[in-house]
């Protein structure tokens, strides 16, 4: 059987199957905003999603309700969708690198002996 | 100070019209969950009502403390007459813009009728309207910027309002029906009283109505929806109730 569509109730309908190709229409849509909440003063903003908006003021209504509603929350920003940059995917090759590089990795500096034994000391 | 009976009386009077609005107008406004007019809009709207419906919640609760019965039986086994909720809250949704103006023009006067009370000598009403504080914010920030927007959007989303608003503006003051304790209420410190919070609330919806670019309603006569808070309702109420405690009329121990 030719799948039709994803939705299995489709291609079980007696529906009159046209081998027409539908193009679909672009959906009427409001732009996109990312949401950053922040669950404490002074830590990190996190991305949490985004909502759809017709302006700044709207997408703030919206994103208390969709993202703070029921956790902590004391700050959120918005930012339209379409003004973050990104890297390609197929770029993403740039985030490989040699792992033999220990003068990067904070174990190899010596105060992570002192570090350790200061917290061995806190857990006695 | 010692509450008088007649201080008790005025008070579960003050609580049961704050709670049936409540009650009311959250049970109205969820009736647009799953039909809301964009998805974010539709969590946003239902997310207030459930606030509205926890906030009466927290009222009947204070009314049980009271010696009045239990929240579920007050809410669900009582008929319209019984209820005393003012008559703007029980009109249909209607359309999204008399939704809108509707909720404008209520969650104003319940912001300042909680900041009211927010100071009263009752302290279990003070602190809970204390704590409903921030739902109040969101609610009337919410309200402020739908109203701005689609006053400013175009000739049919600004005339759609105004429209809304020359309907529910003569029917909000359905919200201010005074009664026989508000004097004793207002000198015990208890509640200031219908007739200062409508003053209040006047002054901001009208201030935010001006700034939007809309007109004030004339109203004639304040009194001509008044009766909500003796058990004269709209023939609405009683569909809305039948079908609001139809589950608990099938079974009123059921779990759900």
């Amino acid at each position: 059987m030719k799948i039709i569509s994803l939705d299995p109730r489709v291609n079980r309908s007696s529906i009159n199957k046209t081998e027409e190709t539908v193009i679909l229409e672009k959906l009427d849509q409001f732009q996109t905003y990312e949401v950053f909440a922040q669950t404490k003063r002074g830590t990190h903003h996190v991305h949490v999603g985004s909502v759809h908006a017709a302006n700044e003021n709207i997408a703030m209504l919206f994103a208390k309700e969709q993202y703070a509603r029921r956790g902590e929350c004391v700050n959120i920003w918005v930012v339209k969708t379409a003004d973050v940059s990104a890297t390609e995917y197929e770029d993403s090759d740039i985030f490989d690198t040699l792992d033999e590089k220990y003068h990067r990795n904070p174990e190899s500096y010596k105060v992570m002996d002192r570090i350790k034994a200061y917290k061995e000391k806190g857990n006695q | 100070m010692e509450l008088t009976e007649r201080h008790v009386e005025g008070l579960k009077h003050l609580l049961y019209n704050m709670a049936d609005d409540l009650l009311i107008l959250g049970h109205r406004n969820s009736e647009w969950t799953g039909m809301g007019p964009i998805l974010e809009e539709d969590i946003a709207f239902s997310s207030m009502a459930q606030d509205k419906i926890g906030q009466s919640l927290a009222l009947y609760n204070i009314l049980h403390e009271m010696g009045e019965q239990e929240p579920d039986v007050v809410a669900f086994t009582r008929n319209s007459t019984n209820f005393h909720c003012a008559k703007l809250v029980e009109l249909p949704i209607g359309e999204y813009d008399f939704s809108l103006v509707r909720h404008f023009l209520y969650d104003y006067a319940d912001a300042v009728k909680f900041d009211m009370l927010s100071k009263s000598i009752f302290e279990p009403l003070a602190q809970v309207c204390r704590k409903f504080r921030g739902e109040l914010k969101y609610h009337t920030m919410h309200a402020n910027i739908w109203i701005k927007d689609l006053t400013n959007g175009n000739e049919e989303s600004k005339k759609r309002m105004q429209d809304s608003l020359n309907l529910a503006y003569p029917i909000a003051y359905s919200l201010f029906e005074t009664n026989e304790y508000e004097a004793e209420l207002k000198e015990a410190g208890i509640f200031a009283g219908e007739s200062e919070q409508k003053k209040i609330w006047k002054k901001e919806v009208d201030a935010v109505i001006l700034e939007s670019g809309l007109t004030i309603p004339m109203v004639k006569n304040e009194e001509d929806h008044h009766g909500g808070r003796v058990g004269n309702h709209t023939e609405h109420l009683q569909p809305l109730l039948d079908e609001m405690t139809e589950v608990f009329q099938i079974d009123p121990t059921a779990d759900w």
